[in-house]
């Protein structure tokens, strides 16, 4: 037990230590990505309001007879899905990505894909920006709930911090991993509600996605808040955090069990 | 006490490499060797059954022929490398100059790399304003400060990554074999800053096959040879042994 706790206070040392570092890597991570452009931060905004225009007039003409104000519930979904989905994928890469700089000289390895959850979580924040403009455009309703929206951030970055360090470190071992995920984030898109309404679907996947699939937890309880102004389910937000922590869980747990064997295959 | 504090203390260290044949690294190939039993582990031990102790401000410098293990030694102990058996207690803030400006991104400036490769030696942002301007006179870079590091030349890299290390003061400063690309002029100005570091108290540990600079820089000496430790002691008797083996 006292071993247990010695080890905990060890990280946590070990994590302030390191803080700046964390905090250098994920501007750098968003720097980087804009250098360059004419309009740097502001495609985090225009880049998701043009997919949206785009998937808006596409899928319109299918469903938006039974989803009122289309926009906002696409993108709602489209918001969350894209996060988890780019933050996930990048992470992949994370640790192999960066083979020069830990085979010659010691950093805590979780801070290179931790780095890469967040500087997408900032991204993704930019993006509310845009979430912002599509409602106000179409009118949408707002109401105090909106600003819970962050209990559901936290959430879904847990799972993304835990799904990220379980992928980088399988990808150090077998880098077919990012060729599977790419098969099977397809196939997690198509089987989430996002621009399509739950109903759409055949009553048992109903039941599987409601009740296996994780980022519907998330989309929902997104959704609720701030398209239709109630608050979520109790269950969906007990399912929700739940997933979370299982996921941090698995992912903490493959990652300390592998990290001292990376160097061997990096 | 009259001893001086262990700064690093190697006990019956051993570190193994794999060293299998092909290198199974997807899914497939994975499979199909576990189902032909064909997953051997094929073990090299690149360090065998080292030790020896290094007490606070001393210099020892390790030197072998290519491939003898040094580099494997250092970063075992600047915790890169867990060792296989054995352990490695190091006490005190290590700075590895395993590869000079190895936390270097190229594609961002000179500035930012700064403050980036001192948080990778696990510096915080602040500590790094109080000594920025120290590093890029030590470097001479500062008319180069936001350009690119793509656009550096390697000596101008190595400057500026020794200036980052070696400006903060470590409790150990781990150096490999990496001033060989500066020009004559910066490696009498690296040897300048690690006597002064070593008067400071900073404990070295110094790979290089110039048995010359090892004598000069170093009180002691350690000689690996194929992972297997052949000698350790004063630096001059540790030289002169390992030089007449050579000339043989």
């Amino acid at each position: 037990m006292d071993k247990t706790k010695n080890k905990l206070v060890l990280f946590g040392e070990e994590f302030w230590k390191y803080r700046d570092l964390l905090r250098l890597l994920v501007t750098r991570n968003l720097k980087l990505k804009y250098r360059r452009s004419f309009l740097g931060y502001v495609w985090s905004v225009l880049n998701p309001l043009l997919i949206m225009c785009v998937m808006t007039v596409v899928f319109s003409t299918m469903f938006s007879r039974n989803i009122e104000n289309f926009p906002v519930y696409l993108f709602c979904g489209q918001l969350l899905f894209n996060y988890m989905n780019n933050s996930t994928h990048q992470a992949i890469s994370s640790i192999t990505g960066n083979s020069a700089l830990l085979k010659k000289t010691y950093v805590p390895k979780y801070i290179f894909t931790l780095a890469k959850i967040t500087s997408c979580l900032m991204d993704m924040i930019f993006s509310f920006g845009a979430l912002l403009i599509v409602m106000l455009v179409t009118r949408a309703s707002f109401s105090w709930h909106f600003l819970l929206f962050p209990l559901v951030i936290l959430q879904l970055y847990l799972f993304c911090v835990g799904l990220g360090l379980f992928l980088s470190q399988a990808n150090v071992f077998f880098r077919d991993i990012g060729f599977i995920y790419n098969a099977v984030t397809t196939a997690w898109s198509y089987l989430t509600p996002i621009f399509y309404p739950l109903e759409a679907l055949p009553e048992w996947l109903i039941w599987c996605v409601t009740h296996l699939n994780p980022m519907y937890f998330y989309v929902a309880q997104f959704r609720d808040l701030v398209y239709s102004c109630t608050l979520p389910d109790p269950s969906m937000v007990l399912a929700g955090c739940g997933a979370a922590l299982v996921m941090l869980a698995v992912g903490i747990w493959s990652f300390i069990r592998s990290q001292d064997k990376f160097i061997l295959y990096i | 006490m009259d001893e001086k504090r262990v700064m690093i203390d190697v006990d019956h260290v051993t570190i193994r490499f794999n060293l299998s044949n092909q290198k199974v690294d997807n899914l497939k190939e994975y499979f199909i060797k576990f189902l032909k039993r064909e997953l051997m582990f094929q073990e090299f031990l690149a360090v065998k059954d080292v030790s020896f102790q290094v007490r606070q401000g001393e210099a020892w410098g390790l030197i072998g022929t290519n491939g003898s293990g040094k580099s494997t030694m250092l970063k075992a102990i600047s915790g890169i490398l867990k060792p296989y058996r054995g352990s490695i207690s190091v006490n005190g803030t290590v700075a590895p100059l395993i590869e000079l400006g190895a936390g270097f991104d190229p594609e961002m400036s000179a500035r930012e790399n700064i403050y980036l490769n001192g948080c990778v030696l696990g510096h915080t942002e602040k500590f790094m304003d109080e000594h920025f301007d120290e590093i890029v006179d030590f470097a001479e870079v500062r008319d180069f400060l936001d350009s690119p590091l793509k656009n550096y030349s390697s000596g101008m890299r190595a400057r500026l990554g020794f200036s980052i290390a070696t400006m903060v003061k470590p409790d150990i400063l781990i150096v490999d074999e990496i001033l060989a690309v500066g020009d004559y002029k910066f490696r009498q100005k690296c040897e300048k800053r690690m006597k002064e570091l070593l008067s400071g108290g900073t404990t070295l540990l110094y790979v290089s096959h110039s048995i010359d600079e090892v004598k000069r820089l170093c009180d002691h000496a350690i000689w690996i040879d194929k992972g297997v430790e052949r000698m350790q002691g004063e630096a001059k008797e540790v030289c002169d042994a390992y030089m007449r083996e050579m000339k043989k």
